[in-house]
């Protein structure tokens, strides 16, 4: 069994009363438990369907749906690589090579001191700044492998 | 081509997105108007109309027309929701908006619902937005404080509470009834229209959903009245719009022109050319799912029935550049592994047809696609175009067409004979 914090609590019951329904806070509770628990598995489901009044398997529905909640366990610091059409022209594929290489894994896989994970994603909304990734919740843009080593050693 | 800095005339001042700032550049002067002199919400709705303010998140739907789909004697509450879920490959306006000038949007959303006689605002934001989100909250926070929003504003007796909602990445929530689903924390499944949002949307209630860049133009509207909005840019489309322009230029970003202004002439002369001056190989003028034009195809106006014309679309105003160096079944697979990545499942022949498509595709980057895979793909897409739910078929069947019919040497020179 998973169980929210005191403080994580009240934000989410207080994100039921933003809506006319309070099945309509079931997103950004989603969001909220995944930051207390890293990722969304069954008892994490189980844990907002209780806390909503609504049925685990709504939960399931959407949590499978949107490709932002995890269902496994992430790296403390997660590499969102855009691979979509104008990063790629700029060079995507080498930042992606560039980052399996360093670490040796692949998309989807975290490095097993949970340190770092890399998974492909669609367009971020910075075309002209590729080729671009999100670490965790930063956007660094215009990449190189020399910059993105320049990023990694910030983070350790 | 003159750039014409309307909505985007702020951006080059960091301190924009505070309020005192704004305020100081003339941000909620139209909308202290609009309370003071207490205009008639019809008549906003007019100016909107003979400004020819049209939707800036793709489709293209003129605004006021919009507006005045909603029934006026609804008992129920009415909403508005602002379609920042900014996703379509090769657009980032939306984000420069939200990053760079929150207020003319707030006041653009205040001025939208006075018009409609709306008291709850979402902004539907794409998960992703992490710093839009800050920001924006931030200015909607600041906005509340000096009593530009929030409970009886500026002592009008109107009420308006703006709400951001998070998506959590689905490409297809920039659909707007998919949208309407997931703000209702459901999946994000397109719905059957009729009945339209104006009518039935959120909540089952009628439901105004604009972009981010179309709510951005409003304040200019009464700013300078809607005639004189709508002369900026053509006589269909008025004002302006903005171009995102991204990969082999020397000077990609995001362009404000006037609708109207020539696709060449904003790569060659606004962006800088091609970069390095290599040769140019193709432009996707309306972001991924407009279909592609080749070199002698982009003297073409940029506004939404001249593009139409041309057999592509103006789309969200994303242009991608390619050059010489660029493989187009390269650039086909990763198109087609989007559209597969994102079709929502609901409807067979699209959920099927993308992930058909793009394994074809990956297979004739292999080396092994055969000649008979191209009219399979030209099959597929027909299959899809115009007969799903929501517009997703369509915009990967249109692409798929076009890099098909116009690359079609390139592919069958990949092929095994």
């Amino acid at each position: 069994m998973r169980s929210f914090s005191e403080s994580t609590r009240q934000q989410a019951l207080a994100y039921l009363e933003l809506y006319p329904k309070k099945e309509a806070a079931l997103l950004p509770v989603l969001h909220l438990a995944q930051k207390e628990f890293g990722f969304i598995d069954d008892d994490a489901e189980v844990a907002v369907a209780e806390l909503m009044g609504i049925s685990p398997i709504s939960v399931r529905e959407v949590s499978n749906f949107y490709f932002m909640y995890h269902h496994h366990p992430i790296g403390k610091y997660h590499f969102q690589v855009c691979h979509n059409i104008s990063c790629s022209i700029m060079g995507a594929e080498t930042i992606l090579g560039h980052l399996k290489k360093r670490w040796g894994i692949g998309n989807g896989e975290r490095t097993a001191d949970g340190r770092f994970s890399i998974e492909r994603v669609e367009c971020l909304a910075c075309c002209d700044r590729g080729p671009a990734l999100l670490v965790n919740q930063t956007l660094h843009t215009d990449l190189t492998p020399e910059k993105i080593d320049e990023i990694i050693e910030t983070l350790r | 081509m003159p750039e014409y800095k309307l909505v985007s005339k702020n951006f080059d001042y960091p301190d924009q997105p505070e309020l005192q700032a704004a305020v100081s550049r003339g941000a909620y002067e139209q909308w202290k108007r609009v309370l003071s002199e207490q205009i008639p919400p019809d008549k906003i709705t007019e100016e909107v109309k003979t400004a020819k303010l049209r939707g800036q998140g793709g489709a293209g739907f003129p605004a006021g027309v919009k507006w005045g789909f909603v029934p006026k004697a609804s008992r129920k509450p009415k909403y508005l929701c602002v379609n920042a879920d900014e996703g379509e490959p090769g657009t980032f306006k939306d984000r420069k908006l939200l990053e760079r000038d929150p207020h003319q949007m707030l006041e653009g959303i205040a001025i939208a619902c006075y018009a409609v006689d709306i008291h709850t605002a979402f902004i539907y934001m794409r998960g992703e937005f992490y710093e839009p989100q800050r920001i924006v909250q931030q200015a909607i926070d600041d906005a509340v404080a000096a009593g530009l929003l929030g409970k009886n504003i500026l002592d009008s007796g109107f009420d308006l509470n703006v709400i951001i909602h998070m998506g959590a990445g689905a490409y297809i929530c920039g659909e707007e009834t998919a949208l309407l689903n997931s703000l209702e924390g459901w999946k994000g499944w397109p719905r059957l229209k009729p009945p339209f949002p104006a009518v039935v949307g959120a909540f089952r209630s009628p439901t105004v959903i604009n972009n981010v860049e179309t709510l951005s133009g409003v304040p200019h509207i009464l700013r300078m009245g809607g005639e004189a909005f709508q002369k900026i840019g053509t006589e269909k489309d008025g004002g302006t719009k903005l171009f995102a322009v991204s990969g082999h230029v020397e000077k990609p970003g995001v362009y404000e022109l006037t609708m109207g202004s020539s696709l060449k002439e904003l790569i060659y002369d606004v962006c800088g050319g091609i970069k390095g001056g290599k040769k140019l190989k193709a432009v996707i003028p309306g972001g991924s799912s407009a279909p592609v034009l080749k070199p002698e195809e982009i003297d073409v106006p940029l506004e939404f029935e001249s593009m139409a014309a041309a057999g592509t679309m103006l789309g969200s105003g994303a242009v991608i550049v390619m050059d010489e160096t660029v493989s187009i079944p390269q650039i086909f697979m990763i198109m087609a592994r989007f559209y597969a990545h994102e079709s929502c499942g609901q409807c067979t022949q699209c959920r099927e047809g993308c992930t058909w498509i793009y394994k074809i595709s990956q297979k004739i980057l292999a080396g092994q696609g055969k000649p008979s895979d191209i009219d399979l793909m030209l099959d597929l897409a027909d299959n899809m175009n115009g007969k799903t739910v929501c517009p997703l078929g369509a915009a990967m069947a249109m692409p798929t067409i076009a890099f098909l019919n116009k690359f079609r040497g390139e592919f069958e020179g990949m092929m095994k004979n």
